[in-house]
């Protein structure tokens, strides 16, 4: 599957019930400020299934206990069940076995232990970084810290006006100094989606890593780490309905057992004497002190649940309404629309004359639609585009076009509300 | 039109931040404050100058905000101009209660700066509020010269 075509396939999105598919959500019956919830926040956070929830009731009431250390029956299925749910990560995104999956708290953290551990090891002065000017806070500080402390430099792969990454300037980028190339698969701001593969390629042949931070696109689209070909791919569990605190760092095999552990501790250890330690193998060298064990299970959960409706769907879906919403969004005086018009991940980025992302969001929320309004952990990115800020409307398999057109009807009373008197058109009163 | 919303954006309110006063830049000003607000990326610039004894002869700011940081902040000039550095200080306590705290009447001293009470029942837009009044406070400490000050501490 090349990285332009994501096996969508027509049939699949229409054969599943979309609508039966919110009640397995309970948390979609909230009410807010006295309106039903429309839920469009879903790149900070996605809303958990009934499944996941259950997953973590049920472990915590029937087999809760510490890992790899017990020898009693809770401890065994425990352990089975922490590590059946790494092999499930593993087939999830097409690892070749499930030691090249490492647990962590999330995304940052998994970044920041490649930051630590292989930075530490294999950077030194004079290499550089390559990230692009869209990366997450969490994919820019963790190099910025490694920089300061080794003396490598960061190189910056800029954005184009429309969204998208300067492609063609790449190839002058990525020269022999460049160790690694970190960069993000889906903007959490435009909804750019980058042609991982084809970078991943492009870095190769001058021997630099990669990294794809998969935060945004891990429960949106289909995605396997031997087509796309990277060496670390890191992405959290809570955006795709898993719970919080539980990420994921996959790291090619022979390149994790390359690394140093970063965290010291319990259960990365072999052996122990009061002057020295020796080391696991990867990935229980990652993982210093008592696992998220709840967490991998819950993660585990949603990679069921994902894949039952399944990802192309879930991908089509998700795309159709970036695309009604980024249309409808066009209908409103004075928007301007952030990202590529074409392929779009599932979310909308805008600024409106009449209103600050401030404004717009409080007001947003006093009808009960939940967006986010600010930088995003995106300020470099939010400079280049001259903007302190956007709104962003992002989505997921669980919202609907209904929900769509009730965010444009409450964003046309919002330019009403903020628009001076005399330029006040005339529209139809909110219920 | 759900009563807390227009409450917070009060039509007074709505106009400064569209049409602030004291807009642009202070040519003599004796302290020049930049005020940041990392959580959304606004600033604001802050300058004042002096008189002889100490008080705000002159105030202007400038930069980008929402609508709460730049009527707050409009609002805050037109009322501080002229004033003692401890009338200043006094109005620099009202209005933090005024948009902190759950008080039935709002001091008449605060005059048009009462449209500003909506803010507490919007606790994450407090530090829109006070944005510029914390510029001013800092302005007041230092005397002279120029500083930066941010919602969050670093």
């Amino acid at each position: 599957m090349g990285d332009a075509d994501y096996g969508v396939h027509k049939l699949a999105a229409s054969t599943v019930d979309w609508k039966a598919i919110r009640e397995d959500f309970p948390i979609l019956r909230e009410q807010a400020h006295g309106h039903p919830l429309i839920y469009f926040d879903s790149a900070a956070t996605s809303q958990k299934p009934r499944p996941v929830i259950e997953a973590l009731r049920k472990f915590y009431e029937h087999d809760n206990a510490n890992v790899h250390r017990g020898l009693h029956t809770l401890s065994s299925r425990a352990t089975e069940a922490y590590e059946k749910a790494r092999q499930r990560v593993a087939d999830y995104i097409g690892a070749t076995s499930a030691e090249e999956i490492v647990f962590t708290r999330g995304t940052t953290e998994s970044i920041n232990l490649v930051a630590q551990a292989w930075g530490q090891k294999f950077i030194r002065k004079g290499d550089v970084i390559l990230l692009t000017v869209m990366e997450h806070h969490s994919n820019l500080v963790p190099w910025q810290l490694l920089a300061e402390r080794t003396g490598a430099q960061l190189r910056f792969l800029p954005v184009l006006d429309d969204g998208t990454l300067n492609l063609e300037q790449l190839s002058s980028f990525l020269t022999p100094e460049v160790k690694l190339f970190a960069f993000t698969h889906i903007s959490n701001s435009l909804g750019t989606i980058n042609p991982v593969a084809e970078l991943c390629a492009k870095a190769r042949d001058v021997g630099a890593l990669t990294l794809v931070d998969a935060a945004q696109s891990i429960g949106h689209i289909p995605l396997d780490v031997q087509e796309l070909d990277c060496d670390f791919l890191a992405f959290s569990g809570h955006k795709m309905c898993g719970p919080t605190g539980i990420g994921v760092l996959y790291g090619r095999a022979e390149v994790l057992d390359s690394m140093p552990p970063w965290h010291g501790g319990g259960e990365m250890i072999v052996s122990v004497t009061l002057e020295k330690s020796t080391f696991k193998k990867s990935p229980h060298r990652f993982e210093a002190g008592t696992p998220n064990v709840a967490g991998a299970i819950g993660l585990a959960a949603a990679i069921d649940y994902i894949q039952r409706i399944g990802r192309s769907a879930i991908f089509e879906h998700d795309s159709e309404l970036a695309h009604y919403a980024a249309e409808r969004l066009n209908e409103l005086p004075g928007t301007r629309i952030f990202g590529p018009s074409g392929q779009r991940g599932a979310l909308v980025g805008l600024v409106m004359e009449a209103a600050h992302p401030h404004d717009l969001t409080t007001f947003a929320d006093q009808y009960g639609l939940a967006m986010r309004g600010g930088h995003h952990c995106n300020q470099p990115l939010m400079r280049r585009f001259g903007v302190s800020g956007t709104t962003r409307a992002s989505f997921y398999f669980y919202n609907t076009m209904e929900e769509i057109d009730r965010m444009i009807e409450i964003l046309q009373h919002a330019v009403r509300f903020f628009s001076p008197k005399e330029r006040r058109s005339p529209v139809r009163p909110l219920s | 039109m759900s009563p807390e919303i227009e409450e917070l954006y009060q039509e007074v309110i709505l106009d400064h931040s569209r049409r602030p006063r004291n807009f642009g830049e202070l040519q003599d000003a004796t302290v020049r404050v930049h005020g940041d607000n990392p959580a959304c990326g606004d600033e604001i610039h802050v300058a004042v100058k002096f008189d002889a004894d100490g008080g705000l002869e002159d105030i202007k700011f400038s930069g980008r905000g929402c609508a709460i940081s730049q009527a707050s902040a409009s609002l805050m000039t037109t009322k501080l101009k002229g004033k003692s550095r401890a009338e200043v200080t006094e109005m620099l306590r009202l209005f933090h209660d005024l948009v902190t705290k759950e008080t039935s009447d709002a001091p008449k001293t605060l005059g048009d700066l009462r449209v500003m009470g909506g803010v507490r029942k919007f606790p994450q837009r407090v530090k829109c509020a006070m944005l510029a009044w914390r510029a001013v406070q800092q302005a007041f400490e230092q005397g002279s010269g120029e500083a930066t000050i941010s919602t969050e501490p670093a």
